[in-house]
């Protein structure tokens, strides 16, 4: 749940699948479903996984896979991302079917939602159709049984003809019987479940062309399958398909075939268009019959509850103001219960440099070791904890909560008008949500977002919201200069509340600026699902997040803030001249820097700080201590420090601005490559953020006061 | 009851049934994946803060649509009841 170490950072990039199948005893399972339905979740609870797992549809983008040994036995589970049919209508469902046909998985799990069981099971039939070693995992019993829907498996069974067990995965319950109807399926007698049956024209038709598909490489689709998908054109093959249909024995022979068959289709009126809508239909049909007959739900379908909370939180007048409360709310409970645990560790800090430092000097070391080392890397290191990790472990449990409760699509729901006006997609609100975790993770989740031009603009403008390293910047800078007084942390909630706000206008107002310019175009369809609420399981919630978010933290601290701190006492160490080098370059981007509302030190920073955003402050310090000197790092000393090199309240206000609109993060940049594969949309996302922020600045300088 | 409206016409708590699915392209086939095939029951459950897009009951899921792209969906038979009777079934009548 929530964003883990495995989904931020570095790990959010994509390396891709190849799995080891060294041991022959070992199958290939493929765990697909709706999106939402608890694959993740299936997956982790049996392979040990620890992907973020979410209240939305379409959190899961990238293939995952994970080894489970049931009864001795190996499996490799590959949770596919979640898509509504195997048409392959879409990236995601073109991923997933290939990967189930093409992918050389042995057996499949289909995850139902038991809530919802008769759209799942249109699915459903669909990959029985490519693969019969299928077994279905009815998940979310739990929930069924508390909105008082019923499924009769034993009857599903027996109409779906393959595998069916009950489970709640969230607590861990039906594993087993899944696993064993896994081991059942993966390497028993493959299950002869009831085929489907099209009008009589299709069937003759797919029937013509099964004598040609006998002897098919194992795994692989089914005969029935591909007969029914060679029935489409060849232009709407996907490459997989095509090179698969290549690779056959009889390829030639099977596509002319196939060609003259569907020639004498259209002739009896069934063309292209009409084939997909009939075999779609005819599959929706089905799964409503086997749902009309195992499903019997209450009149309201159980959701009243849900109705009622939409209600508040979507509906005219309530569904934005409850939204900006909640945020503010969020960032008010972060500021104020990390005030207390940041002075501690800071102080902690303090007082362990200095111990350090006699530690080290009783030892005979000499002053340029234990200058470099502890009041280099080891007050890096601390400046980092003490000021990002007490408030990201406040933070993150709370939005995970919003997030497991199903929060997250509807403020998707309510600000998608907004998107609209700009020309964008209105999932681009969840993208910026994983933006708060990490810019890297928000990137890459905008691969949920269909339309290529709205997913650049999504990740384009991704850095606007602002990321785990640089909220506790906002939050101190906020709380030094424009809250002096203020009791628990009400006005920085507020500020910091606007910062954001002013973030997602900039999305907007950038958006459609793009859209009307180097991203021309208007906006397309797009379909949000609104899950049911869950219940967040707050305990675990707890202690996940918490500890995540500390390994998360403290590994970024370790490796940048450490090096960083290093390099930088070199800087402000090595004399060039009279003066140190890192004054060297502070006073060389001064200029620049005063342009914009800034100084040299502070641009010095920012640039600095392109590894990672957590380290911009530290390097400031260094830089203004390189002129100055101070022992102790608190709050009310840091203010005396910027206030002695010439910080005023715009000074502040242009670091704010900057600190959120600026260059995104280098691994942030990297992952942006990686999804374009383009240098120019990259450098885009560099500039853009940059020239909107220094732009702004400007504009702040120019107040006169 | 035989007239013909656009989805994006139903008022909140409204339901009717699909007679045209009149979209074309991908959203098409999105739309028919969801669910949305001749005869099937939609409910509008809710509209967003703007009054676009809207929230509808298809097939036991919750599924928000743009106005634009409702508007490209004819429903007939339409009643008023309201969602208390949205059952978490569908095309049958």
């Amino acid at each position: 749940m929530g964003l883990t170490a495995q989904s931020t950072g570095a790990a959010a990039l994509d390396t891709g699948l190849s799995i080891d199948r060294s041991d022959p005893a070992t199958r290939v399972i493929a765990v697909g479903g709706n999106p939402n339905v608890g694959k993740s979740t299936v997956v982790n609870a049996l392979t040990g996984l620890r992907q973020h797992t979410g209240n939305w549809p379409g959190k899961t983008v990238t293939t995952a896979q994970g080894l489970c040994r049931f009864e001795g036995k190996p499996y490799v589970l590959v949770d596919i991302p979640g898509t509504y049919s195997l048409f392959a209508n879409s990236a995601e469902e073109e991923a997933a079917r290939d990967f189930l046909c093409f992918g050389g998985a042995d057996a499949a799990v289909i995850v139902c939602d038991a809530t919802c069981l008769e759209r799942n099971l249109n699915l459903v039939l669909q990959a029985i159709e490519i693969q019969p070693r299928c077994a279905v995992c009815v998940n979310l019993m739990d929930e069924a049984r508390r909105k008082g829907v019923r499924v009769d498996l034993a009857r599903l069974r027996e109409l779906l003809g393959v595998p069916v067990t009950a489970a709640s995965a969230r607590s861990r319950r039906g594993l087993d019987d899944l696993m064993r109807a896994v081991a059942e399926v993966s390497r028993g007698e493959a299950p002869q479940p009831p085929r489907v049956r099209y009008s009589p024209a299709i069937e003759r038709a797919a029937e013509r062309l099964l004598p040609l598909l006998r002897g098919l490489p194992r795994p692989g689709p089914s005969p029935r399958w591909l007969s029914l998908r060679l029935l489409e054109p060849e232009e709407s093959w996907t490459e997989d398909f095509a090179a698969f249909v290549k690779r056959l024995p009889a390829a030639e022979e099977i596509r002319r075939e196939a060609g003259q068959v569907r020639r004498a289709l259209a002739a009896e009126g069934v063309d292209a268009g009409l084939l997909q809508d009939l075999v779609a239909g005819r599959l929706i049909a089905e799964a409503e019959r086997i749902a009309g007959a195992c499903v019997t739900a209450p009149p309201d379908g159980g959701f009243a509850r849900d109705r009622r909370l939409d209600r508040l939180f979507t509906s005219r007048w309530t569904g934005i103001p409850v939204m900006l409360l909640l945020l503010a709310l969020v960032f008010w409970l972060t500021i104020a219960g990390a005030n207390g645990p940041s002075e501690l560790l800071g102080a902690l800090g303090a007082w362990s440099e200095e111990e350090l430092a006699r530690l080290l000097n009783g030892w005979g070391a000499p002053e340029w070791l234990t200058g470099a080392a502890v009041h280099g890397m080891y007050r890096v290191l601390w400046w980092v904890v003490s000021v990002m990790l007490p408030p990201m472990a406040i933070f993150f449990p709370l939005f995970t909560i919003l997030e497991d409760f199903g929060y997250l699509p509807r403020v998707a729901f309510n600000l998608d008008h907004a998107f609209q006006k700009a020309h964008a997609c209105g999932k681009q609100a969840l993208t910026m949500c994983m933006g708060f975790g990490c810019n890297a993770a928000g990137v890459v989740g905008c691969r949920i977002i269909d339309s290529p031009r709205e997913r650049l603009l999504a990740t384009v403008t991704n850095s606007f919201v602002p990321c785990n390293g640089r909220f506790p910047t906002l939050i101190t800078i906020l709380t030094i200069f424009f809250a002096a007084g203020s009791a628990g942390g009400i006005v920085p909630a507020l500020l910091l509340t606007g910062v954001i706000l002013l973030g997602v206008g900039m999305t907007f107002l950038v958006s459609r600026l793009l859209s009307a310019t180097i991203l021309r175009g208007v906006p397309s369809s797009f379909t949000l699902e609104l899950p049911p609420y869950r219940r967040p399981q707050v305990g675990q919630i707890l202690v996940r997040s918490l500890f995540d978010r500390t390994v998360f933290v403290l590994a970024r601290a370790a490796a940048v803030a450490a090096p960083a701190g290093l390099l930088l006492w070199i800087l402000a160490n090595v004399d060039a001249g009279g003066t140190s080098l890192l004054s060297h370059c502070a006073a060389a981007l001064d200029p620049l820097g005063r342009a914009v509302g800034l100084d040299g030190p502070i641009l010095l920073a920012f640039v600095l700080g392109l590894p990672a955003n957590e380290i911009v402050v530290p390097i400031l310090i260094m830089t203004y201590m390189a002129q100055g000197s101070l022992s102790e790092l608190s709050l009310p000393q840091l203010q005396s420090l910027l206030i002695a090199n010439g910080w005023t309240w715009k000074t502040a206000a242009c670091m704010v601005l900057f600190t959120l609109l600026h260059w995104p993060c280098a691994t942030t940049l990297a992952t942006i490559f990686r999804e374009t594969k383009s240098l120019k949309w990259t450098a885009a996302a560099f500039l853009v953020p940059t020239l909107c922020g220094a732009a702004l600045c400007a504009l702040v300088a120019l107040i006169p006061v | 009851m035989n007239q013909t409206i656009p989805l994006s016409a139903l008022k909140e708590g409204q339901e009717a049934y699909v007679g045209e699915l009149g979209a074309v392209g991908p959203i098409r086939r999105r739309l028919r994946d969801l669910g949305l095939t001749d005869g099937a029951r939609v409910v509008c459950l809710q509209k967003s803060p703007c009054g676009d897009p809207a929230a509808y009951l298809i097939r036991g899921a919750v599924i928000a649509l743009r106005r634009q792209d409702a508007g490209a969906i004819l429903m007939k038979g339409g009643t008023g009841d309201g969602p208390d009777r949205a059952v978490n079934g569908s095309g049958r009548a």
